[in-house]
């Protein structure tokens, strides 16, 4: 099979996908179960306590936020109706939905709302971090919320998503032991689902919430998320009918053109627009030849990315241009441009004067596709001189070596969280240079201008100013390539093409079921 | 020496493997000097069918590299694992039972117990538990494949220098005097030689049959290419393009086929009573 067709099959499925999901060509019919994977197991469904991938996807169906966003990143309208921001952007006042019940039948009113910000502020560590700017909330009556921000904060209207903040039932919870109670086990939510059971290691059984206040929706009748431990078991399972729908990464890369081949098969990389993953490479800017700049250049110089992209993740996703996702807020591509450029890399190192000092490089142990993607960057990296070592290791080992500074290069991918503010500072701003931990400013950069830069783009209005200061910093962090950026990852959901409008909002599977319905 | 190279091309089996042997020696030595590039260099489109270009004769990979040229570069890998490990195992193995068998008593209860301390261990998962935690290279590899593989060299060795040492001409070197080491050096360990060999050339294969595994495991040395390190890295991808497998699975098949063949050929070259049937 050529590559060119086999892109083309792809374009091809994901164009029917995405031009079926915004335009409601045919009326939803009701009924029918969908079997979907869940890939690895979740810990557990309790959203407020685990917020791990799994336990979002699923979990997203069963909570629900006050709002949720469209691909583009506005927010729409979920338990809560409506918002309004005041004049000096300090205070959100959010009227709620009315007639919303829990599923076990009691109301769901502004004291929940209130309840789920405080305990989510002890169980949730991005919420709290979502939250710093919080001076106060108050619920002046049973369908009105207010946040009053100690300062402007550009990306609040941002952390309310289901999986950033869950709504949990006051009436459940309250003076409980969170981390005991009984329904943890049996969440109860708002959502369009209802959690029926778990036969642990074989499926998760959701079924149709017939009170939810959007009527006629759901659609769907029941959902099962199978649990399949062995990655060719999942392919085989969607090929044979069991499941008809693959979230994005339950089936590894190359299985993906055979799967997207199948008969009334579609794929799509939408619905991953909140999270925007960004795979980059983490350079110790701290010691070793890549302390400097001409140096790091050079790796961003000397590496294929476009091969990466077609060859190791079968076309899906994007060349990354700089620190910003192209689906986030303030991106721009207007930086510094960094093509495969072999001979370029060659004449930097030359210049800064590297005479082949060994490098070490942390492949991520994620699987077959992160291996193949260490292999061909290391390949990349000796074709233009640098005498590259491979350092194999497991998740813990190599998270423990990054978090220790203990790495010269190292493979990681991050979510971005829709903003700047939220999701890109994190890795570049000096006052998160912590050792131990493996997900802050890692690489040691260190540039009190990107200090101010940051600080003052989380505060300022309007939208023009921020962007302003985002577009500024990510110029200057291109040029000073404190990691070297990848790729835009998209992971492709599969699915049969009877399952209609599964992906229609930027978190895509993690709360699509409530639009999704069957085509019989 | 004259006797035995007679009776080893006597066995066609040892012919076979032999030549075998000398094959992939060969091509371990000299193969790489054809193919000066390095053998995880992307040199064509991925995926593409073997046949098809004369350059990549056997097709390439998941990321376009060349299959034949893995396989040029993987035989070093697995001989020389196969070759060094063998030999520490040797090195350690063969001192130990020697010394048990000739000493006996507390010394060899002693070596015994730590013998079967190792023994008792299923060898592949310890093989795997030393390389993960010594961290994947050539030199934890070598070193973890000898751990596991020198009990059975010291308990033959063992074997035979216990019934050797009751012999007239071990009495007669013990009442004239002579040290033990001399003793054990130049009058038992060469008579234990023959069975030592045969094992010798059987652990070989064990042990590229062990690196194949580990590396098969994603336990081989990251920065080399070998037949095993192939066959697992294709693995996942076999409905698609079953030559990445294949052809390095065949290379492990035929060298430690040649392996076992050389084994045969050696036992009836150096087993007197077989060797006197065939004169």
């Amino acid at each position: 099979m050529s590559k060119r067709v086999l892109l083309g099959l792809l374009l091809a499925c994901g164009l029917t996908a995405s031009a079926l999901t915004p335009a409601l060509a045919q009326e939803p019919k009701a009924g029918g179960v969908i079997n979907a994977v869940i890939q690895p197991e979740p810990p557990g469904l309790m959203l407020a306590m685990i917020q791990n991938g799994p336990t979002q996807m699923v979990s997203g169906n069963i909570f629900e936020g006050l709002l949720r966003y469209n691909p583009k990143l506005e927010p729409l309208p979920e338990l809560a109706e409506s918002w309004s921001v005041s004049e000096d952007a300090k205070t959100y006042t959010f009227k709620l939905r009315k007639g919303v019940t829990w599923h076990d039948g009691k109301p769901f009113t502004s004291a929940d709302v209130l309840f789920s910000i405080e305990m989510l502020k002890q169980t949730h560590a991005r919420a709290r971090t979502n939250l710093a700017q919080v001076d106060k909330v108050e619920a002046p009556d049973d369908t009105t919320v207010v946040f009053t921000l100690k300062q402007p904060f550009g990306p609040f209207l941002g952390i309310f998503e289901v999986g950033s903040m869950p709504m949990v039932p006051k009436h459940l919870y309250e003076g409980t032991d969170w981390k005991t109670n009984p329904y943890n086990n049996a969440p109860v939510g708002t959502g369009p689902f209802m959690f029926k059971e778990w036969q642990k290691g074989s499926f998760i059984r959701l079924v149709k919430n017939p009170n939810y206040y959007e009527k006629g929706k759901p659609y769907i009748d029941e959902i099962y998320w199978q649990i399949i431990p062995d990655a060719a078991a999942r392919s085989v399972a969607y090929e044979t009918g069991k499941v008809d729908v693959l979230p994005g990464g339950s089936v590894e890369n190359f299985d993906v053109p055979r799967l997207s081949k199948l008969k009334d098969t579609c794929v799509t990389g939408a619905g991953w627009e909140f999270f925007s993953p960004l795979a980059w490479l983490w350079l110790n800017n701290r010691q070793g030849p890549l302390a400097d700049k001409r140096v790091r250049q050079a790796v961003m110089y000397a590496i294929d990315r476009d091969f990466a992209k077609d060859v190791i993740w079968n076309g899906l996703g994007k060349v990354a241009t700089g620190p910003s996702s192209s689906a986030i807020k303030y991106y721009t591509d207007d930086v510094p441009k960094y093509p495969y450029d072999p001979a370029k890399a060659k004449a930097l190192l030359k210049e800064a004067g590297y005479k082949g000092e060994k490098i070490r490089i942390l492949p991520l142990a994620y699987g077959e596709t992160w291996q193949r993607w260490g292999e061909a960057v290391k390949q990349n990296l000796m074709d233009v001189g640098m005498n590259i070592e491979t350092i194999s290791t497991d998740v813990a080992g190599g998270n423990q070596k990054i978090g220790d500074w203990d790495y010269d290069i190292a493979f990681t991918y991050l979510y971005q969280y829709g903003d700047p503010a939220l999701g890109v500072g994190r890795n570049y701003i000096s006052s998160n240079i912590a050792k131990g931990q493996v997900f802050n400013n890692v690489e040691g950069y260190s540039n009190p201008e990107i200090d101010k830069l940051f600080a003052d783009g989380a505060v300022a209005t309007p939208d023009s100013k921020r962007k302003e200061i985002y577009e500024k910093a990510q110029k200057i962090l291109v040029e000073d390539v404190p990691v070297a950026w990848m790729l835009e990852l998209q992971f492709p959901t599969i699915m049969s093409c009877k399952v209609k409008n599964l992906i229609t909002t930027g978190i895509g599977v993690n709360d699509g079921f409530k639009d999704a319905w069957l085509d019989k | 020496m004259k006797q035995f190279w007679k009776s080893m091309l006597r066995s066609p089996s040892g012919v076979i493997g032999l030549i075998i042997l000398m094959l992939a020696i060969w091509v371990a030595a000299f193969g790489p000097l054809l193919f000066p590039n390095s053998p995880w260099r992307m040199v064509q489109r991925p995926f593409l069918p073997p046949f098809t270009l004369s350059t990549v004769p056997l097709g390439t990979d998941a990321l376009g590299r060349d299959v034949f040229a893995g396989m040029i570069f993987g035989a070093r890998v697995s001989l020389l694992v196969g070759l060094v490990s063998t030999l520490v195992a040797l090195v350690v193995g063969v001192p130990i039972g020697a010394m048990a068998g000739y000493f006996g008593g507390k010394v060899d209860d002693a070596l015994m117990r730590f013998t079967e301390f190792f023994q008792t261990i299923p060898s592949f998962a310890l093989a795997i538990v030393l390389v993960a935690i010594l961290q994947p290279s050539i030199y934890s590899i070598v070193a973890s494949i000898a751990v596991v593989s020198w009990p059975p060299v010291a308990r033959l060795v063992r074997g035979e220098v216990l019934s050797l040492r009751t012999r007239e001409y071990v009495q007669a070197a013990v009442v004239t005097g002579q040290s033990n080491s001399w003793i054990i050096l130049r009058e038992i360990l060469p008579n234990a030689l023959s069975p030592v060999i045969v094992l010798a050339s059987l652990m070989v294969a064990t042990a590229i049959l062990l690196e194949s595994s580990l590396s098969f495991l994603g336990l081989g040395d990251p920065n080399l290419i070998s037949w095993g390190y192939m066959v697992g890295a294709g693995r996942t991808v076999i409905r698609q393009a079953w030559w990445i497998t294949v052809f390095p699975g065949v290379a492990i098949l035929i060298s430690v086929l040649g392996l076992n063949l050389i084994g045969e050929g050696l036992n009836d070259a150096l087993n007197p009573r077989l060797s006197r049937k065939g004169r």
